[in-house]
Protein backbone atom coordinates (compact mmCIF):
# COMPACT_ATOMS: atom_id res chain seq x y z
CA UNK A 1 0.00 0.00 0.00
CA UNK A 2 2.78 2.39 0.98
CA UNK A 3 6.24 2.18 -0.58
CA UNK A 4 8.22 2.08 2.64
CA UNK A 5 7.07 -1.39 3.63
CA UNK A 6 9.59 -3.10 5.92
CA UNK A 7 9.97 -6.31 7.85
CA UNK A 8 8.03 -6.38 11.14
CA UNK A 9 10.87 -7.04 13.59
CA UNK A 10 10.83 -6.46 17.34
CA UNK A 11 13.71 -4.00 17.09
CA UNK A 12 12.02 -1.93 14.40
CA UNK A 13 8.77 -1.90 16.41
CA UNK A 14 10.58 -0.79 19.57
CA UNK A 15 12.38 2.00 17.75
CA UNK A 16 9.12 3.37 16.34
CA UNK A 17 7.38 3.13 19.72
CA UNK A 18 10.19 5.04 21.41
CA UNK A 19 10.44 7.66 18.64
CA UNK A 20 6.74 8.39 18.52
CA UNK A 21 6.06 8.36 22.25
CA UNK A 22 9.05 10.66 22.78
CA UNK A 23 7.94 13.02 20.04
CA UNK A 24 4.32 13.07 21.27
CA UNK A 25 5.46 13.20 24.91
CA UNK A 26 2.92 10.57 26.04
CA UNK A 27 3.00 7.44 28.19
CA UNK A 28 1.76 3.83 27.91
CA UNK A 29 5.30 3.01 26.72
CA UNK A 30 5.68 0.02 29.06
CA UNK A 31 2.47 -1.58 27.74
CA UNK A 32 3.52 -1.10 24.12
CA UNK A 33 7.00 -2.55 24.65
CA UNK A 34 5.45 -5.52 26.47
CA UNK A 35 3.68 -6.73 23.28
CA UNK A 36 6.37 -6.02 20.70
CA UNK A 37 7.44 -9.64 20.20
CA UNK A 38 3.79 -10.79 20.10
CA UNK A 39 2.95 -8.28 17.37
CA UNK A 40 6.13 -9.18 15.48
CA UNK A 41 4.85 -12.77 15.39
CA UNK A 42 1.28 -11.81 14.46
CA UNK A 43 2.22 -9.30 11.76
CA UNK A 44 5.28 -11.24 10.66
CA UNK A 45 3.22 -13.91 8.91
CA UNK A 46 0.55 -15.25 11.27
CA UNK A 47 -2.27 -12.82 10.37
CA UNK A 48 -3.32 -13.52 6.77
CA UNK A 49 -4.46 -10.34 5.08
CA UNK A 50 -3.95 -9.11 1.55
CA UNK A 51 -5.23 -5.65 2.38
CA UNK A 52 -7.00 -3.93 5.27
CA UNK A 53 -10.32 -3.95 3.39
CA UNK A 54 -10.28 -7.55 2.15
CA UNK A 55 -13.51 -9.03 3.63
CA UNK A 56 -11.85 -12.45 3.95
CA UNK A 57 -8.82 -11.16 5.86
CA UNK A 58 -8.06 -12.49 9.31
CA UNK A 59 -9.39 -10.07 11.93
CA UNK A 60 -7.34 -8.70 14.81
CA UNK A 61 -8.72 -7.19 18.01
CA UNK A 62 -6.33 -5.32 20.28
CA UNK A 63 -8.22 -5.92 23.54
CA UNK A 64 -5.57 -3.96 25.42
CA UNK A 65 -6.20 -0.83 23.36
CA UNK A 66 -3.68 1.15 25.42
CA UNK A 67 -0.89 -0.62 23.50
CA UNK A 68 -2.12 1.00 20.27
CA UNK A 69 1.23 2.61 19.47
CA UNK A 70 2.75 -0.86 19.03
CA UNK A 71 -0.07 -1.71 16.62
CA UNK A 72 0.43 1.52 14.64
CA UNK A 73 4.12 0.68 14.35
CA UNK A 74 3.25 -2.80 13.03
CA UNK A 75 0.75 -1.36 10.54
CA UNK A 76 3.43 1.06 9.32
CA UNK A 77 6.02 -1.69 8.89
CA UNK A 78 3.39 -3.79 7.14
CA UNK A 79 2.93 -0.96 4.66
CA UNK A 80 -0.64 -0.08 5.66
CA UNK A 81 0.11 3.22 7.36
CA UNK A 82 2.15 6.08 5.92
CA UNK A 83 5.15 7.54 7.75
CA UNK A 84 3.39 10.91 7.75
CA UNK A 85 0.29 9.50 9.42
CA UNK A 86 2.35 7.53 11.96
CA UNK A 87 4.02 10.83 12.84
CA UNK A 88 0.59 12.28 13.71
CA UNK A 89 0.37 10.04 16.81
CA UNK A 90 -1.56 11.92 19.51
CA UNK A 91 -1.64 15.15 17.48
CA UNK A 92 -4.82 17.20 17.08
CA UNK A 93 -7.07 15.99 14.25
CA UNK A 94 -5.18 12.66 14.08
CA UNK A 95 -6.64 9.17 13.59
CA UNK A 96 -3.87 7.83 15.84
CA UNK A 97 -4.84 8.26 19.47
CA UNK A 98 -3.68 6.48 22.61
CA UNK A 99 -6.41 3.88 21.88
CA UNK A 100 -7.12 2.64 18.35
CA UNK A 101 -10.16 3.52 16.24
CA UNK A 102 -11.56 1.40 13.42
CA UNK A 103 -11.61 4.47 11.21
CA UNK A 104 -7.91 3.75 10.64
CA UNK A 105 -7.35 1.17 7.87
CA UNK A 106 -5.90 -1.97 9.46
CA UNK A 107 -7.76 -1.51 12.75
CA UNK A 108 -10.74 -3.85 12.56
CA UNK A 109 -12.40 -2.76 15.81
CA UNK A 110 -12.08 0.25 18.11
CA UNK A 111 -10.93 -0.64 21.60
CA UNK A 112 -9.78 1.11 24.75
CA UNK A 113 -12.41 -0.07 27.22
CA UNK A 114 -11.09 -3.35 28.64
CA UNK A 115 -13.39 -6.37 28.47
CA UNK A 116 -15.16 -5.65 25.17
CA UNK A 117 -12.56 -7.13 22.82
CA UNK A 118 -13.07 -10.84 23.34
CA UNK A 119 -16.86 -10.56 22.93
CA UNK A 120 -16.55 -8.79 19.60
CA UNK A 121 -13.93 -11.29 18.49
CA UNK A 122 -16.21 -14.20 19.41
CA UNK A 123 -18.95 -12.67 17.24
CA UNK A 124 -16.48 -12.18 14.43
CA UNK A 125 -15.35 -15.83 14.66
CA UNK A 126 -18.96 -17.07 14.78
CA UNK A 127 -19.73 -14.97 11.69
CA UNK A 128 -16.84 -16.55 9.76
CA UNK A 129 -18.10 -20.01 10.63
CA UNK A 130 -21.69 -19.19 9.62
CA UNK A 131 -20.45 -17.75 6.32
CA UNK A 132 -18.23 -20.77 5.64
CA UNK A 133 -15.08 -18.62 5.55
CA UNK A 134 -11.73 -19.97 6.72
CA UNK A 135 -10.62 -16.64 8.14
CA UNK A 136 -9.55 -16.46 11.77
CA UNK A 137 -9.93 -13.86 14.48
CA UNK A 138 -6.92 -13.03 16.66
CA UNK A 139 -7.20 -11.17 19.95
CA UNK A 140 -4.52 -9.70 22.19
CA UNK A 141 -5.71 -9.31 25.78
CA UNK A 142 -3.87 -7.94 28.78
CA UNK A 143 -3.71 -10.06 31.89
CA UNK A 144 -5.55 -7.33 33.82
CA UNK A 145 -8.30 -7.58 31.20
CA UNK A 146 -8.99 -11.00 32.69
CA UNK A 147 -10.33 -9.08 35.74
CA UNK A 148 -13.28 -8.09 33.56
CA UNK A 149 -16.33 -10.32 33.97
CA UNK A 150 -17.28 -9.84 30.33
CA UNK A 151 -14.02 -11.49 29.25
CA UNK A 152 -15.25 -14.68 30.91
CA UNK A 153 -18.75 -14.37 29.43
CA UNK A 154 -17.04 -14.41 26.04
CA UNK A 155 -14.59 -17.16 27.03
CA UNK A 156 -17.49 -19.42 28.06
CA UNK A 157 -19.35 -18.58 24.85
CA UNK A 158 -16.39 -19.36 22.58
CA UNK A 159 -15.66 -22.60 24.43
CA UNK A 160 -19.28 -23.72 24.32
CA UNK A 161 -19.55 -23.03 20.58
CA UNK A 162 -16.09 -24.52 19.94
CA UNK A 163 -14.92 -21.50 17.96
CA UNK A 164 -11.68 -23.04 16.74
CA UNK A 165 -11.11 -20.03 14.47
CA UNK A 166 -10.69 -17.79 17.52
CA UNK A 167 -7.15 -17.35 18.84
CA UNK A 168 -6.27 -15.32 21.91
CA UNK A 169 -2.92 -14.19 23.22
CA UNK A 170 -2.84 -12.97 26.81
CA UNK A 171 0.04 -10.58 27.46
CA UNK A 172 0.95 -11.89 30.90
CA UNK A 173 3.28 -9.14 32.08
CA UNK A 174 2.06 -9.30 35.66
CA UNK A 175 1.46 -5.54 35.82
CA UNK A 176 -1.68 -3.51 35.97
CA UNK A 177 -2.54 0.13 36.39
CA UNK A 178 -1.88 0.38 40.12
CA UNK A 179 0.52 -2.48 40.79
CA UNK A 180 1.37 -6.14 40.28
CA UNK A 181 -1.57 -8.29 39.17
CA UNK A 182 -0.79 -10.84 41.86
CA UNK A 183 -1.41 -8.24 44.55
CA UNK A 184 -4.51 -6.64 43.02
CA UNK A 185 -6.69 -9.57 41.96
CA UNK A 186 -5.63 -13.18 42.13
CA UNK A 187 -4.59 -14.51 38.70
CA UNK A 188 -3.59 -17.96 39.91
CA UNK A 189 -4.35 -21.11 37.90
CA UNK A 190 -5.00 -19.11 34.74
CA UNK A 191 -4.37 -22.14 32.46
CA UNK A 192 -7.01 -24.12 34.34
CA UNK A 193 -9.48 -21.24 34.17
CA UNK A 194 -9.32 -21.10 30.37
CA UNK A 195 -9.22 -24.88 30.00
CA UNK A 196 -12.35 -25.22 32.14
CA UNK A 197 -14.14 -22.92 29.66
CA UNK A 198 -13.30 -25.31 26.83
CA UNK A 199 -10.11 -23.74 25.47
CA UNK A 200 -6.83 -25.27 24.37
CA UNK A 201 -4.17 -23.57 26.48
CA UNK A 202 -0.49 -23.06 25.62
CA UNK A 203 2.12 -21.21 27.64
CA UNK A 204 5.05 -19.55 25.96
CA UNK A 205 7.87 -17.07 26.50
CA UNK A 206 6.30 -13.99 24.94
CA UNK A 207 9.65 -12.54 23.93
CA UNK A 208 10.62 -15.32 21.53
CA UNK A 209 8.68 -14.56 18.33
CA UNK A 210 9.46 -17.93 16.76
CA UNK A 211 8.06 -19.71 19.83
CA UNK A 212 5.01 -17.44 19.83
CA UNK A 213 4.42 -18.18 16.13
CA UNK A 214 4.57 -21.89 16.82
CA UNK A 215 2.21 -21.63 19.79
CA UNK A 216 -0.30 -19.75 17.63
CA UNK A 217 -0.94 -22.75 15.40
CA UNK A 218 -4.72 -23.23 15.80
CA UNK A 219 -6.29 -26.22 17.47
CA UNK A 220 -8.67 -27.93 15.04
CA UNK A 221 -11.41 -28.41 17.64
CA UNK A 222 -11.32 -25.64 20.22
CA UNK A 223 -10.54 -21.97 20.61
CA UNK A 224 -6.91 -21.43 21.49
CA UNK A 225 -5.40 -19.22 24.17
CA UNK A 226 -1.67 -18.57 24.33
CA UNK A 227 -0.56 -17.33 27.73
CA UNK A 228 2.54 -15.32 26.84
CA UNK A 229 4.89 -14.52 29.70
CA UNK A 230 6.19 -11.02 29.07
CA UNK A 231 7.96 -8.14 30.77
CA UNK A 232 6.36 -4.70 30.73
CA UNK A 233 8.78 -2.11 29.35
CA UNK A 234 10.78 -4.92 27.71
CA UNK A 235 14.16 -3.82 26.35
CA UNK A 236 14.63 -0.67 28.41
CA UNK A 237 16.22 -1.43 31.77
CA UNK A 238 14.67 1.40 33.77
CA UNK A 239 11.18 0.69 32.39
CA UNK A 240 11.07 -3.06 32.90
CA UNK A 241 8.44 -4.17 35.45
CA UNK A 242 7.89 -0.56 36.59
CA UNK A 243 4.24 0.49 36.99
CA UNK A 244 5.24 4.15 36.57
CA UNK A 245 6.03 3.52 32.87
CA UNK A 246 2.34 2.83 32.32
CA UNK A 247 2.03 6.60 32.65
CA UNK A 248 5.29 8.51 32.19
CA UNK A 249 6.65 10.19 29.07
CA UNK A 250 10.44 10.17 28.51
CA UNK A 251 12.92 12.96 29.15
CA UNK A 252 15.66 13.66 26.54
CA UNK A 253 18.21 11.72 28.55
CA UNK A 254 15.89 8.76 29.14
CA UNK A 255 15.06 8.68 25.45
CA UNK A 256 18.73 8.44 24.45
CA UNK A 257 19.35 5.58 26.88
CA UNK A 258 16.16 3.77 25.87
CA UNK A 259 17.02 3.93 22.16
CA UNK A 260 20.53 2.63 22.73
CA UNK A 261 19.35 -0.27 24.91
CA UNK A 262 16.56 -1.15 22.51
CA UNK A 263 18.93 -1.27 19.52
CA UNK A 264 21.27 -3.59 21.43
CA UNK A 265 18.47 -6.13 21.91
CA UNK A 266 17.43 -8.60 19.20
CA UNK B 1 -46.60 -7.14 21.04
CA UNK B 2 -43.42 -9.24 21.30
CA UNK B 3 -45.08 -12.20 19.55
CA UNK B 4 -46.22 -10.06 16.61
CA UNK B 5 -42.69 -8.68 16.41
CA UNK B 6 -41.11 -12.14 16.30
CA UNK B 7 -43.69 -13.30 13.75
CA UNK B 8 -42.71 -10.43 11.45
CA UNK B 9 -39.02 -11.18 12.08
CA UNK B 10 -39.59 -14.81 11.02
CA UNK B 11 -41.27 -13.59 7.86
CA UNK B 12 -38.39 -11.24 6.98
CA UNK B 13 -35.77 -13.87 7.83
CA UNK B 14 -37.22 -16.17 5.16
CA UNK B 15 -35.88 -13.91 2.44
CA UNK B 16 -33.02 -12.15 4.26
CA UNK B 17 -30.37 -14.59 5.44
CA UNK B 18 -28.51 -11.84 7.29
CA UNK B 19 -31.14 -11.77 10.05
CA UNK B 20 -30.12 -13.49 13.30
CA UNK B 21 -31.87 -13.67 16.66
CA UNK B 22 -29.76 -13.66 19.81
CA UNK B 23 -31.30 -13.96 23.25
CA UNK B 24 -29.79 -13.68 26.71
CA UNK B 25 -31.81 -16.72 27.81
CA UNK B 26 -35.21 -15.01 27.78
CA UNK B 27 -38.29 -15.24 25.59
CA UNK B 28 -40.06 -18.43 26.69
CA UNK B 29 -43.10 -18.93 24.44
CA UNK B 30 -41.95 -16.01 22.25
CA UNK B 31 -38.70 -16.83 20.45
CA UNK B 32 -39.43 -20.50 19.67
CA UNK B 33 -40.95 -19.89 16.20
CA UNK B 34 -37.72 -18.27 15.05
CA UNK B 35 -35.53 -20.86 16.78
CA UNK B 36 -37.43 -23.68 15.08
CA UNK B 37 -37.54 -22.08 11.63
CA UNK B 38 -33.93 -20.87 11.61
CA UNK B 39 -31.89 -22.95 14.09
CA UNK B 40 -28.60 -21.88 12.47
CA UNK B 41 -29.43 -18.22 12.96
CA UNK B 42 -30.71 -18.45 16.53
CA UNK B 43 -28.22 -18.20 19.40
CA UNK B 44 -29.04 -18.29 23.09
CA UNK B 45 -25.88 -16.70 24.50
CA UNK B 46 -26.85 -17.52 28.08
CA UNK B 47 -27.44 -14.97 30.82
CA UNK B 48 -24.72 -12.68 29.50
CA UNK B 49 -26.08 -9.44 28.05
CA UNK B 50 -22.70 -7.77 27.62
CA UNK B 51 -21.39 -10.68 25.60
CA UNK B 52 -24.61 -10.72 23.56
CA UNK B 53 -23.93 -7.15 22.40
CA UNK B 54 -20.23 -7.82 21.78
CA UNK B 55 -21.00 -10.95 19.75
CA UNK B 56 -23.66 -9.03 17.81
CA UNK B 57 -21.07 -6.35 16.99
CA UNK B 58 -18.70 -8.95 15.55
CA UNK B 59 -21.54 -10.53 13.58
CA UNK B 60 -22.73 -7.18 12.21
CA UNK B 61 -19.21 -6.27 11.06
CA UNK B 62 -19.33 -9.40 8.90
CA UNK B 63 -22.65 -8.38 7.36
CA UNK B 64 -25.27 -9.97 9.64
CA UNK B 65 -28.32 -8.19 11.10
CA UNK B 66 -28.36 -9.45 14.70
CA UNK B 67 -31.46 -8.86 16.88
CA UNK B 68 -30.58 -8.99 20.60
CA UNK B 69 -33.56 -9.97 22.75
CA UNK B 70 -34.04 -9.56 26.50
CA UNK B 71 -36.17 -7.78 29.07
CA UNK B 72 -35.81 -4.04 28.41
CA UNK B 73 -33.76 -3.21 31.52
CA UNK B 74 -31.32 -6.08 30.96
CA UNK B 75 -31.03 -5.37 27.24
CA UNK B 76 -30.15 -1.70 27.69
CA UNK B 77 -28.76 -0.87 31.12
CA UNK B 78 -26.48 -3.85 31.80
CA UNK B 79 -24.59 -3.73 28.47
CA UNK B 80 -24.94 0.02 27.95
CA UNK B 81 -21.23 0.71 27.54
CA UNK B 82 -20.92 -2.27 25.16
CA UNK B 83 -23.74 -0.76 23.08
CA UNK B 84 -21.92 2.58 23.06
CA UNK B 85 -18.48 1.24 22.16
CA UNK B 86 -19.80 -1.58 19.96
CA UNK B 87 -22.62 -0.92 17.48
CA UNK B 88 -22.86 2.82 18.12
CA UNK B 89 -19.13 3.59 17.81
CA UNK B 90 -18.76 1.23 14.83
CA UNK B 91 -22.05 2.38 13.23
CA UNK B 92 -23.21 -1.21 12.81
CA UNK B 93 -26.80 -2.47 12.35
CA UNK B 94 -27.28 -4.24 15.68
CA UNK B 95 -30.91 -4.31 16.89
CA UNK B 96 -31.71 -4.31 20.60
CA UNK B 97 -35.14 -5.68 21.38
CA UNK B 98 -36.16 -4.73 24.92
CA UNK B 99 -39.38 -6.30 26.12
CA UNK B 100 -41.52 -4.86 28.90
CA UNK B 101 -41.05 -1.11 28.65
CA UNK B 102 -42.42 0.69 31.71
CA UNK B 103 -44.26 -1.36 34.32
CA UNK B 104 -45.19 -4.30 32.09
CA UNK B 105 -43.46 -6.83 34.33
CA UNK B 106 -45.63 -5.65 37.26
CA UNK B 107 -45.11 -8.03 40.15
CA UNK B 108 -41.61 -8.81 38.84
CA UNK B 109 -40.56 -5.77 40.84
CA UNK B 110 -38.26 -2.82 40.32
CA UNK B 111 -35.40 -4.79 38.72
CA UNK B 112 -37.82 -5.64 35.90
CA UNK B 113 -39.41 -2.21 35.41
CA UNK B 114 -37.83 -0.33 32.52
CA UNK B 115 -38.08 3.34 33.40
CA UNK B 116 -34.78 4.79 32.15
CA UNK B 117 -34.31 3.06 28.80
CA UNK B 118 -35.67 5.82 26.56
CA UNK B 119 -33.45 8.41 28.23
CA UNK B 120 -30.23 6.45 27.98
CA UNK B 121 -30.86 5.06 24.51
CA UNK B 122 -31.78 8.39 22.97
CA UNK B 123 -28.54 9.84 24.35
CA UNK B 124 -26.57 7.58 21.99
CA UNK B 125 -25.72 9.30 18.68
CA UNK B 126 -27.16 7.49 15.67
CA UNK B 127 -29.29 5.11 17.73
CA UNK B 128 -32.90 4.87 16.57
CA UNK B 129 -35.34 4.54 19.48
CA UNK B 130 -38.75 3.09 18.71
CA UNK B 131 -41.67 2.49 21.08
CA UNK B 132 -44.67 1.11 19.18
CA UNK B 133 -48.16 1.24 20.65
CA UNK B 134 -49.25 -2.29 19.81
CA UNK B 135 -48.37 -5.46 17.92
CA UNK B 136 -49.43 -4.27 14.47
CA UNK B 137 -47.36 -1.10 14.83
CA UNK B 138 -44.35 -3.06 16.13
CA UNK B 139 -44.56 -5.28 13.04
CA UNK B 140 -44.93 -2.24 10.79
CA UNK B 141 -41.91 -0.52 12.35
CA UNK B 142 -39.85 -3.67 11.84
CA UNK B 143 -41.03 -3.98 8.24
CA UNK B 144 -40.03 -0.35 7.67
CA UNK B 145 -36.58 -0.42 9.29
CA UNK B 146 -35.25 -3.97 9.51
CA UNK B 147 -32.39 -3.37 7.10
CA UNK B 148 -31.53 0.22 8.15
CA UNK B 149 -27.76 0.69 8.47
CA UNK B 150 -27.84 2.24 11.97
CA UNK B 151 -28.37 0.51 15.31
CA UNK B 152 -31.97 0.39 16.56
CA UNK B 153 -33.60 0.03 19.98
CA UNK B 154 -37.10 -1.46 19.93
CA UNK B 155 -38.93 -0.82 23.22
CA UNK B 156 -41.69 -3.39 23.10
CA UNK B 157 -44.64 -4.04 25.37
CA UNK B 158 -44.78 -7.45 26.94
CA UNK B 159 -48.29 -8.05 25.70
CA UNK B 160 -50.27 -6.17 23.11
CA UNK B 161 -53.00 -3.86 24.35
CA UNK B 162 -56.42 -5.39 23.72
CA UNK B 163 -57.53 -2.41 21.65
CA UNK B 164 -55.46 -2.00 18.50
CA UNK B 165 -55.39 1.72 17.78
CA UNK B 166 -52.31 2.24 15.65
CA UNK B 167 -53.99 0.91 12.53
CA UNK B 168 -50.75 -0.96 11.92
CA UNK B 169 -49.21 2.24 10.62
CA UNK B 170 -45.67 3.44 11.25
CA UNK B 171 -43.74 6.21 9.56
CA UNK B 172 -40.05 6.81 10.21
CA UNK B 173 -39.33 10.00 12.20
CA UNK B 174 -43.01 10.92 12.19
CA UNK B 175 -45.58 11.35 14.94
CA UNK B 176 -49.07 9.98 14.47
CA UNK B 177 -52.21 12.02 15.10
CA UNK B 178 -54.80 9.66 16.57
CA UNK B 179 -57.46 12.15 17.55
CA UNK B 180 -58.08 15.78 16.73
CA UNK B 181 -59.11 18.48 19.17
CA UNK B 182 -58.22 22.05 20.07
CA UNK B 183 -58.59 22.27 23.83
CA UNK B 184 -55.43 20.39 24.85
CA UNK B 185 -52.67 18.37 23.22
CA UNK B 186 -51.92 14.97 24.79
CA UNK B 187 -48.62 13.40 23.64
CA UNK B 188 -47.70 9.83 24.53
CA UNK B 189 -45.60 6.88 23.43
CA UNK B 190 -45.77 3.09 23.47
CA UNK B 191 -48.67 1.31 25.09
CA UNK B 192 -49.40 4.39 27.24
CA UNK B 193 -51.07 5.81 24.12
CA UNK B 194 -53.96 3.44 24.86
CA UNK B 195 -54.59 5.00 28.30
CA UNK B 196 -54.14 8.42 26.73
CA UNK B 197 -56.86 7.68 24.14
CA UNK B 198 -59.18 6.56 26.95
CA UNK B 199 -58.42 9.79 28.79
CA UNK B 200 -59.37 11.74 25.65
CA UNK B 201 -62.72 9.89 25.64
CA UNK B 202 -63.32 10.85 29.26
CA UNK B 203 -62.46 14.47 28.49
CA UNK B 204 -64.80 14.47 25.50
CA UNK B 205 -67.57 13.36 27.84
CA UNK B 206 -66.83 16.49 29.89
CA UNK B 207 -66.95 18.70 26.81
CA UNK B 208 -63.19 19.03 26.34
CA UNK B 209 -61.70 18.14 22.95
CA UNK B 210 -58.19 16.72 23.20
CA UNK B 211 -55.79 16.12 20.38
CA UNK B 212 -53.78 12.91 20.82
CA UNK B 213 -50.33 12.61 19.28
CA UNK B 214 -48.46 9.31 19.41
CA UNK B 215 -44.65 9.30 19.15
CA UNK B 216 -43.55 5.75 18.24
CA UNK B 217 -40.25 7.03 16.83
CA UNK B 218 -38.43 8.86 19.65
CA UNK B 219 -35.06 9.04 17.90
CA UNK B 220 -34.67 10.50 15.41
CA UNK B 221 -37.38 12.70 16.92
CA UNK B 222 -40.31 13.78 14.76
CA UNK B 223 -39.31 17.39 15.19
CA UNK B 224 -41.42 18.91 12.42
CA UNK B 225 -44.58 17.11 13.56
CA UNK B 226 -43.95 18.08 17.19
CA UNK B 227 -43.25 21.74 16.37
CA UNK B 228 -46.36 21.98 14.27
CA UNK B 229 -48.62 20.33 16.85
CA UNK B 230 -47.12 22.31 19.72
CA UNK B 231 -47.53 25.60 17.86
CA UNK B 232 -51.24 24.90 17.42
CA UNK B 233 -51.80 23.70 21.00
CA UNK B 234 -53.25 25.77 23.81
CA UNK B 235 -51.88 23.43 26.50
CA UNK B 236 -49.64 20.35 26.45
CA UNK B 237 -49.60 17.20 28.59
CA UNK B 238 -47.10 14.37 28.03
CA UNK B 239 -47.76 10.85 29.29
CA UNK B 240 -45.18 8.05 29.54
CA UNK B 241 -44.36 4.93 31.53
CA UNK B 242 -40.79 6.11 32.11
CA UNK B 243 -38.85 8.38 34.45
CA UNK B 244 -39.50 12.05 33.90
CA UNK B 245 -35.84 12.81 33.22
CA UNK B 246 -34.78 12.21 29.64
CA UNK B 247 -37.97 10.63 28.33
CA UNK B 248 -40.75 11.78 26.00
CA UNK B 249 -41.67 14.73 28.23
CA UNK B 250 -38.06 15.91 28.20
CA UNK B 251 -38.01 15.65 24.42
CA UNK B 252 -41.20 17.72 24.13
CA UNK B 253 -39.83 20.30 26.60
CA UNK B 254 -36.71 20.64 24.45
CA UNK B 255 -38.80 21.24 21.35
CA UNK B 256 -41.06 23.75 23.14
CA UNK B 257 -38.11 25.71 24.49
CA UNK B 258 -36.15 25.80 21.24
CA UNK B 259 -39.25 26.87 19.31
CA UNK B 260 -39.87 29.60 21.94
CA UNK B 261 -43.36 28.30 22.58
CA UNK B 262 -44.72 29.17 26.01
CA UNK B 263 -47.62 26.85 26.79
CA UNK B 264 -49.17 25.45 29.96
CA UNK B 265 -47.16 22.21 30.14
CA UNK B 266 -46.93 19.19 32.41
CA UNK B 267 -45.11 15.86 32.16
CA UNK B 268 -46.87 12.80 33.57
CA UNK B 269 -44.33 10.05 34.20
CA UNK B 270 -43.28 7.39 36.68
CA UNK B 271 -42.88 9.39 39.84
CA UNK B 272 -43.70 7.11 42.76
CA UNK B 273 -40.96 4.64 43.63
CA UNK B 274 -42.29 1.45 45.15
CA UNK B 275 -40.48 1.82 48.48
CA UNK B 276 -40.56 -1.92 48.83
CA UNK B 277 -44.20 -2.35 47.83
CA UNK B 278 -45.08 -3.79 44.45
CA UNK B 279 -48.07 -5.07 42.53
CA UNK B 280 -49.55 -5.61 39.10
CA UNK B 281 -48.76 -3.34 36.17
CA UNK B 282 -52.26 -1.86 36.51
CA UNK B 283 -51.69 -1.13 40.20
CA UNK B 284 -48.32 0.47 39.48
CA UNK B 285 -49.77 2.69 36.75
CA UNK B 286 -52.52 3.79 39.12
CA UNK B 287 -50.01 4.53 41.89
CA UNK B 288 -48.04 6.66 39.43
CA UNK B 289 -51.02 8.59 38.13
CA UNK B 290 -50.85 7.01 34.71
CA UNK B 291 -54.40 5.70 34.28
CA UNK B 292 -56.97 7.22 31.91
CA UNK B 293 -58.84 8.78 34.84
CA UNK B 294 -55.68 10.33 36.31
CA UNK B 295 -54.58 11.63 32.90
CA UNK B 296 -58.01 13.23 32.40
CA UNK B 297 -57.85 14.91 35.80
CA UNK B 298 -54.32 16.18 35.09
CA UNK B 299 -55.51 17.61 31.75
CA UNK B 300 -58.42 19.44 33.39
CA UNK B 301 -56.17 20.76 36.16
CA UNK B 302 -53.68 22.06 33.62
CA UNK B 303 -56.37 24.04 31.82
CA UNK B 304 -58.21 25.53 34.77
Amino acid sequence: MFADRQTVTPRALRRLILEESYRAHVGHIGSALSVVDLLAALYGGVIRSKSPDDPDRDRFVLGKGHAALALYAALFLRGWLSRAELASYCADDSRLGVHPTHHLPGVDFSTGSLGLGLSIAAGSALAARLLGKDRRTYVLLSDAECNEGATWEAAMFAGHHRLANLIVIVDVNGQQALGPTAEILNQSRMPERWASCGWTVREVDGHVPAAVRKALSPDPQEPLVVLAQTVSGRGVSFMERQVSWHYLPMSDEQYAIALAQSEALA
Amino acid sequence: MRREFIAKLCELAASDRRIMLLTADLGFSVVEPFAQAYPDRFVNVGVAEQNMIGVATGLAEAGFLPFCYSIATFATLRPYEFIRNGPVAHELPVRIVGVGGGFDYGTGGSTHHSLEDIAVMRALPGMMVLAPIDGPQAAAALQCLWSAPSPIYFRLGKDSPQVAISGGRFEFARAQTLRRGTDILLISTGAMVVETMRAAEILAGAGMLAMVLSVPCLAPAPLADLRSALADASAVLTIEAHQQAGGLGSLVAEVLAEARLARPFRRLAASQPGAGRGGSAAWLLERNGLTADAIAVAAQTLLF
